[in-house]
């Protein structure tokens, strides 16, 4: 038998611990304009694979050897080891297309978004960085982001990491520019504010309409960090089809913020069903 | 290197050995400390000394050489069969909070009898599906205590962790009494009552959260996962889902009490529970169809063979259980019930896998199968799941009626047991 005091006492604990949530679960974007991004404008590259290298070099793996043309097996896509990689895409009556992968560093990620211990984070600079001390392996990042970038170290038994590009967060700290765009030799990688950047793309968009005819990255899943100029259509090139403009955490976000709905509701029925059941002391048969 | 192998090849033996002993010990117990009389007896004694065995293996090698090594996990495919089991498992453990909510809220006492089977259906389905599987699945299994500490409310993983760890000491609290009475700890045994009904009201809002939940983990997937299955009804569908795998989980342990433990079951038990599956099930085909149909994504049934075909016999698994159900005259039958209940459950399991497996193979490019290692991790665990159900069921009082509470409950309300209990402390 349950008093009515005590009911109230529950649904209201219920209802204000649901409202603070509600306060608590806010979103805090961090500022677009201010972070970091990078403009690849595949007109420019060569497939020299210097950005591969130093990547390679600044993670702490072994470098490419010298005078290595094409991949052996295993190679050729993102894995733990390898954060960026050029992609040859076949173009249809063109030659191979280099396409630099590596993390996008989306403005809204849904990686971070999906973690459950808030092992990634979107830094305000731009970076999205994986912090491997919190995190417990269970992989949901690898499932949720829409480019499939990070990467998982499988044979690790004990304290398996996930591998991915961190925009190179300690050397923009030091003021300098990511290990990748301080190697490429053909300007394909142009380091700055993604805000600038964006402008800058769309001024080469307007200037050379030959040359240049798509723009990625503006505002696919709300944005990247990264953001490529090409001739061809970006599908061609490897990117995934059909992704929305609107960030994806946002699909997730729409579903969870109902969840203080959830628990008033359900805890307002249930308790007045319990009263009505057990109205008078006795039970109703 | 060689000496690595060596000392491998120890753990994988140390492993088996262990596990077929646990298998003995298990049988032991099960059989009320007696070694078989009948050759089926002998039968299943081995089949779960060889699997306990092979589980042995399987642990040892998992924990020894990493997930790389054992599972047929990859960067393309990184969820597999065992997050699956978590899915499944919890879906199956909703008959737990659907049945406390009937008995401990609604009050309907045609229910009372199978309150303590389905809840301990639905703890070993919670502690092993989600806590067992979740321990060998994560990368880093050692720290699985994390998301108590360390707070992401944007994720959808991080509110299953509260709920699920918060919905476990829910069950404890309306499994405790079981093991009280057993104890003959009367005292106790009142105590646990008289918070069991805002435990129970806090366990359906909690199921509520995270049976919706598992279905929002995938709104994150929109390119990924086959529209066929993508919706953003994800979250409702699940739910709803659940309810249904709940109701027929409820038919499918009391009609086994009945059959296998020679528990007397009235059959207006079951029947009434495949009456509230009906409109459920009802409902969740209408949102499906209606879904699938706005969003025109009929057509990929033919595009996709694979998927096709799964997604046919999962829709088929959950329109049957309509046409026995609508068949006339076949109320007051156990049998059609328990007809009604199988095609269900398998349904819903084959829904769960479609989402977190097969309709996330074409997008990803991936051709994942599980493992021997892996599928005889999720047999191991779920044969330790109906060990521990058939011990309890020997050796606790698991089919008396609960003690709802209240202060006027009719006599015979509460088990023989208990209400025995209760005369000699008023006094009588």
């Amino acid at each position: 038998m349950i008093s009515r005091r005590r009911f109230l006492q529950t649904t209201a604990t219920g209802a204000v611990a649901a409202l603070s949530a509600r306060r608590l679960l806010a979103e805090t974007p961090a500022d677009p304009k201010e972070s970091a991004g990078v403009l690849v404008d595949l007109t420019r590259c060569i497939g020299c694979r210097a950005c591969e290298n130093a990547c390679r070099v600044r993670a702490g793996f072994s470098p490419l050897p010298v005078a290595t043309i094409g991949y052996g097996p295993g190679e050729g896509k993102l894995s733990f080891r390898t954060r960026t990689f050029i992609d040859f895409r076949d173009g249809p009556d063109k030659p191979k297309q280099p396409v630099k992968r590596q993390c996008m560093h989306c403005v809204d990620p849904a990686c971070v978004s999906v973690c459950p211990v808030g092992a990634l984070e979107k830094t305000q600079t731009g970076p999205v960085v994986y912090k491997e001390s919190i995190c417990i392996g269970c992989r949901y990042c690898i499932l949720a982001c829409p480019f499939s970038v990070p990467k998982y170290e499988w044979d690790n038994a004990l304290m398996p990491r996930v591998g991915k590009c961190d925009f190179c967060a300690d050397r923009q700290a030091r003021g300098q520019s990511p290990a990748c765009v301080a190697a490429c030799p053909t300007g394909t990688l142009k380091f700055g504010k993604r805000a600038a950047l964006l402008q800058e793309a769309q001024e080469r968009l307007d200037a050379q309409p030959d040359r240049y005819r798509y723009l990625y990255g503006d505002e696919v899943v709300g944005g990247t960090s990264w953001i490529y100029l090409s001739n061809q259509v970006p599908e061609e090139l490897g990117f995934p089809l059909g992704l929305p403009k609107e960030p994806l955490p946002s699909l997730t976000w729409r579903a969870i913020s109902k969840l203080p709905f959830v628990v008033i509701g359900v805890g307002l029925v249930l308790s007045a069903v319990v009263r009505w059941r057990t109205r008078g002391g006795t039970e109703q048969p | 290197m060689n000496e690595f192998n060596w000392i491998l090849a120890v753990f994988r033996i140390v492993g088996v050995l262990v596990g077929m002993s646990t298998a003995v010990f298990a049988c032991w117990i099960l059989s009320g400390c007696q070694t078989p009389k009948h050759i089926s007896g002998v039968f299943g004694w081995l089949l779960l000394i060889v699997l306990w065995g092979l589980g042995g293996y399987a642990l040892t090698s998992r924990y020894a050489l990493g997930l790389g090594a054992v599972t047929h996990l990859s960067d393309q495919f990184p969820w597999g069969i065992w997050k699956g089991l978590v899915v499944c498992g919890i879906a199956f453990s909703a008959g737990g909070f659907l049945t406390a909510c009937m008995v401990y809220i609604f009050r309907i006492r045609t229910f009372y009898p199978i309150l303590r089977p389905v809840v301990l259906t639905a703890y070993l389905g919670y502690i092993l599906s989600a806590s067992g599987a979740l321990l060998v699945d994560l990368g880093r299994y050692h720290q699985i205590w994390r998301p108590i500490f360390y707070w992401q409310h944007h994720s959808v993983l991080f509110e299953i962790s509260w709920c699920i760890i918060l919905y476990s000491c829910v069950l404890t609290v309306e499994f405790a009494p079981i093991l009280l009475d057993k104890l003959g700890w009367t005292r106790a045994s009142h105590a646990v009552h008289a918070i069991t009904v805002p435990f129970v009201i806090c366990g359906v809002i909690l199921s509520t959260l995270h049976q919706s939940s598992l279905g929002s983990l995938f709104l994150i997937v929109p390119t990924k996962l086959l529209p066929l299955w993508y919706t953003p009804l994800l979250p409702l569908l699940f739910f709803i889902s659940a309810l249904i795998s709940g109701f027929a989980m409820a038919i499918f342990v009391s009609a086994l009490s009945f059959w296998i433990f020679g528990q007397p079951l009235e059959p207006r038990v079951l029947t009434s529970l495949a009456k509230g599956m009906t409109p459920l099930l009802l409902a969740y085909l209408f949102l499906r169809v209606a879904d699938l149909t706005a969003r025109n994504a009929w057509v990929y049934v033919f595009l996709y063979p694979l998927q096709g075909v799964t997604f046919t016999i999962e829709m088929l698994l959950l329109t049957l259980p309509l046409f026995v159900v609508l068949k006339t005259r076949w109320s007051g039958r156990r049998r059609w019930a328990f007809a009604a209940a199988i095609p269900v459950i398998l349904g819903v399991i084959l829904n769960r896998l479609n989402v977190a497996w097969v309709g996330l193979l074409p997008a990803t490019g991936s051709n994942y199968f599980p493992s021997w290692i892996e599928v005889t991790v999720v047999l191991n665990l779920v044969s330790l799941g109906v060990v521990i159900f058939g011990t309890a069921a020997r050796y606790l009082p698991l089919f008396e009626h609960p003690d709802v509470g209240g202060r006027s409950h009719a006599p015979g309300a509460a088990g023989g047991k208990e209400a025995i209990a209760q005369l000699e402390a008023r006094g009588a």
